[in-house]
């Protein structure tokens, strides 16, 4: 029987919920100082070019045209914009404006106006002579090619990931246990196969957008759409070289991030506009520029050779990776890594051997970052699909091969650190959809009679729930003065309902209700540090540092109710409604000890705690889809997609099924809809979102989501994440059923209708 | 040149820029319900009514508004409130930054159809887009809303 609680595992509504439905203004644009100065950029119309000559001078004397810097105004210290711990592994590559633009949409100069309409006829009016010089478009051709995409003398890497700017590489890699080359040798097959996922957008519906001003201190007040604080505090320092004492960075409710505001898109431009001009100033990034200069999925290919016995066991996995980080090295080496770590501890059960080498290569086009799924949706696509055409050669149903094979409770996992799985449900998760979506009759193939075949796929999926021994978290709890509770932490509730989730392990740990715990996040001056909302690691490091903080906070409790009891502090308890002599059985209220502790006291009645993870433990998913495919025209009905998801106790049932459902949603868009083309001069095609195919809701046929418990021992109340892992099965579980309804393997996603009208059936 | 709207029930004068926007003078109005997410028609963040009939405030001159009566979620607070609560369990609202163009999108459905079925919700709502939910705990949220109003 599973422990039940009063806070936690309940489906408790958001904190921030009547707010933003009834559409109150919390957003950065709603809050910006009405006489904010318009930031605008203009960019590059090429992929690689120098900046030979520019003349400002017209522009600057557009009424309300306020000031245009270029790049000789800025500072010469090269800086990397991606969220992550220092020292980062992501390349120092970047200039605020860099005489050297290297790709389409690469700023050129910034323009601040009074007013938007200014700020866009300066920037028709600005002169810029570009010397064009040839680009680096194809990233299978970037290794050591003889244009380098960075070949500035200050080019810097603070970790040894293997990068080097004169061979265009971001990082190389290898990793891997056993002899993969005896062990294939050994087997009865051999899977080879490559696939190609390209450079998906977040496309988060708040677009990037910060705002900027001096605060009462003349300190630099930023305002900002992101996940990251902490971290943009010390990039906007080492950017525009002024302290961090001088930089206070807060976030308000966030439109959305997906990943994609773990990195400091835009928040250099107005804070180097306000440092200049000492003026507030606010940039508000077009869809086009979110689409165009923003921080998409790293494009990846990747080879996978899968051995296997003929009955099925599978032995060995070999992946050689291939990842485009485009014109910046953001999160290049990083995400690289997940195409290994989060699909060869899958087949933990299975595998004896396993090797993984990579290469992350500049090209000359719009830069990658960080997307829900980081390199694990790239990874799990080639590797759940590669599985799948195993099962298919060998005749194996894909649910029971992966019985065969896949990582269970209390294994060691040799791919995943030699970690444990100490709370692994993915038996279950396979079990338990498989019965509610009616396996055994969707897996066959039905002609429908009209032209139209129904058939289904399947794919397992694992990510993380944190980086760790990097990732940490800072939580503080106070006792207020009529008994409740503020909880200040540093994590950012980008619409997941952290906040609240957070708040839930607050209540759950002080015996109070979740509405009298009040929550505030995040503000580099007011929160204690959080190296912010990603990697999967909110719930789990942040829930963590919240409990710490709450059994800190309640001994300080007892120690006021011990004074005002009249008894030692070891004769006491705290018992959510007060503090309680242990003795006698007398008790001080919560609300009586909070205002004894406001008269003459002198113990802190707060508590502030941080945590660390030396573990990452793996959430697991299994994702089933069933389509309905017109053989004639190759389009492509998705009828039902359902889950089954360990992602150890859900705190909040509710937000756990929005997260599943939201990044189903995505990972069906990136199966099926969102497609990524550049022109032959490296400009993006799909510049907006009529041509940037998100799903609409008229596209991802109905969802079903459920749980499969665990308890993971090191996370708060035996959570995992969830918000992450969510987004990985649609791309092979599709691509699957495609294949059963045409006979054809897509290995490059999105799939679209003209692929699989044209596409010939496979001898 | 100057214009007159009666926006959520009041009358509103104001010298306007012939190319200016009804989003961005809505939000010049301190309607910051309104909001943009795509600039092409496509997303349905910035709906609002004009005379009751919902429209996307990115696709509308201001000046076009003129005489004629607009309503932001702003002044239909009351009548949002009964149901936004049933998305609220849902958890369907996060991040919230497509919530006002769904929300009033949902009542302009309601007042043309009282009881749609879940084809009807969803082709209704077709271009209101949601990067986050996944649509299925809006459409729970509704349905859920409108099994309540049935007692």
């Amino acid at each position: 029987m599973e422990k039940q609680y009063q806070n936690v595992n309940h489906a408790v509504r958001k904190k921030d919920a009547m707010q933003l439905l009834l559409g109150k203004g919390v957003f950065v644009d709603d809050l910006a100082p009405r006489d904010a100065l318009t930031v605008k950029l203009l960019r590059s119309p090429h992929a690689n070019a120098i900046v030979e000559s520019i003349n400002a001078e017209i522009a600057k004397k557009v009424p309300g045209v306020v000031d245009v810097f270029t790049w000789e105004d800025v500072p010469q210290t090269r800086f990397a914009i991606a969220g992550q711990t220092y020292p980062e592994p992501s390349p120092y590559d970047r200039l605020i404006l860099d005489r050297h633009v290297r790709y389409v949409g690469d700023p050129v100069a910034i323009i601040a106006a009074e007013n938007e309409k200014a700020a866009l006829k300066a920037m028709k009016l600005i002169r810029v002579k570009y010397q064009v010089l040839p680009a680096v478009l194809d990233y299978h051709t970037a290794k050591d090619n003889e244009i380098l995409v960075h070949d500035e003398a200050d080019w810097e890497l603070l970790l040894p990931v293997g990068g080097d700017n004169r061979r265009n590489l971001v990082s190389v890699d290898e990793m891997g246990h056993g002899d993969v080359e005896a062990v294939m040798a050994d087997c009865d097959v051999v899977i080879d196969r490559t696939y190609h996922t390209k450079a998906c957008q977040q496309a988060m519906m708040e677009t990037f957008r910060t705002c900027t001003q001096l605060d009462r201190y003349g300190r630099l007040h930023v305002i900002s759409s992101t996940q990251i604080v902490f971290h943009v505090r010390r990039i906007l320092s080492r950017a525009l070289g002024i302290p961090k004492s001088r930089i206070r960075v807060e976030k308000p409710r966030i439109g959305g991030g997906f990943g994609a505001k773990q990195t400091a898109v835009c928040e250099v431009y107005p804070a180097f506009v306000t440092v200049k001009t000492g003026r507030p100033a606010k940039l508000i990034f077009t869809r086009e520029e979110c689409q165009t200069a923003g921080s998409p999925r790293h494009e990846m290919e990747l080879r996978v050779r899968l051995g296997a016995d003929r009955d099925g066991h599978i032995r060995a996995l070999d992946m050689t990776v291939l990842s485009n980080t485009g014109a910046y090295g953001e999160h290049g080496s990083a995400t690289v890594g997940l195409t290994r770590e989060k699909t060869a501890p899958l087949y933990t059960g299975g595998l004896e051997a396993h090797r993984w080498r990579s290469e992350v290569v500049y090209t000359n086009l719009q830069p990658a970052g960080a997307y829900r799924g980081f390199g694990a949706t790239q990874g799990i696509f080639a590797v759940e699909s590669a599985v799948n055409e195993l099962a298919e050669q060998l005749g194996i149903d894909p649910t029971v091969i992966r019985e065969k094979n896949m990582v269970r409770e209390g294994m060691q996992m040799p791919a995943y650190y030699d970690n444990m799985a100490n709370a692994c449900a993915l038996d279950r998760c396979m079990s338990h959809c498989r019965e509610m979506f009616g396996w055994e009759q969707r897996y066959p193939v039905r002609d429908m009679g009209n032209g139209k075949v129904r058939a289904a796929g399947v794919a397992m999926a694992m990510q993380g729930s944190c980086i760790p021994d990097i990732d940490m978290a800072s939580a503080t709890v106070k006792l207020s003065d009529d008994g409740t509770y503020n909880l200040i932490h540093g994590a950012a509730d980008m619409g997941t309902g952290s906040d609240t989730i957070l708040s839930q392990i607050a209540a759950e740990c002080m015996g109070c209700s979740v509405e009298d715990v009040a929550v505030f996040s995040a503000d580099t001056d007011v929160s204690p540090y959080d190296s912010g909302s990603y990697a999967s690691s909110t719930t789990y490091v942040t829930g963590k540092a919240v409990v710490k903080a709450c059994g800190e906070l309640k001994e300080k409790i007892c120690a006021v109710g011990a004074k005002m009891l009249s008894c030692p502090v070891e004769e006491t308890e705290f018992v959510g409604s007060g503090v309680r002599h242990t003795v006698t059985g007398k008790e001080v209220s919560i609300a009586d000890i909070s205002y004894h502790a406001q008269c003459g006291n002198t113990v802190a009645v707060q508590a502030t705690a941080s945590h660390t993870s030396p573990v990452s433990p793996p959430p697991y998913m299994v994702g089933m889809a069933e389509i309905e495919l017109d053989r004639e025209t190759g389009h492509v009905t998705v009828l039902d997609y359902m889950a089954v998801v360990d992602c150890g106790l859900p705190i909040n049932p509710a937000l756990a099924r929005a997260q599943a459902e939201g990044g189903i949603v995505q990972g069906i868009g990136m199966a099926l809809y969102e497609d990524v083309n550049y022109n032959a001069a490296g400009r993006p095609i799909e510049s907006s979102l009529m041509q940037y195919k998100i799903p609409t809701r008229l596209d991802m046929g109905t969802l079903r989501v459920e749980f499969e418990h665990s308890c993971e021992p090191t996370g708060p109340y035996g959570a995992k994440s969830v918000g992450e892992i969510v987004i990985n099965t649609p791309g092979p579980a599709i691509a699957h059923a495609i294949y059963r309804a045409t006979g054809v393997w897509h290995r490059e996603l999105p799939i679209l209708p003209e692929h699989i009208a044209l596409a010939k059936v496979e001898e | 040149m100057e214009i007159t709207v009666k926006l959520n029930g009041r009358s509103v004068s104001a010298l306007i820029e012939p190319d200016l926007l009804l989003i961005d003078f809505l939000r010049a109005q301190g309607c910051l319900s309104v909001k943009r997410g795509c600039e092409t028609a496509n997303c349905g963040l910035c709906t609002v009514l004009m005379d009751d009939v919902p429209v996307l405030s990115c696709s509308v001159l201001a000046a076009r508004a003129h005489g004629h009566s607009i309503t932001t979620l702003e002044g239909l607070q009351t009548e949002a409130a009964d149901f936004v609560g049933f998305i609220a369990d849902q958890g369907a609202e996060q991040c919230g930054f497509c919530n006002p163009g769904f929300v009033m999108n949902t009542i302009a459905l309601l007042r043309e159809n009282p009881d749609p079925t879940d084809d009807e919700i969803r082709a209704y709502l077709a271009g209101n887009l949601c990067r986050c939910s996944g649509y299925e705990g809006q459409l729970r949220g509704i349905r859920n809303y409108l099994n309540s109003r049935k007692g």
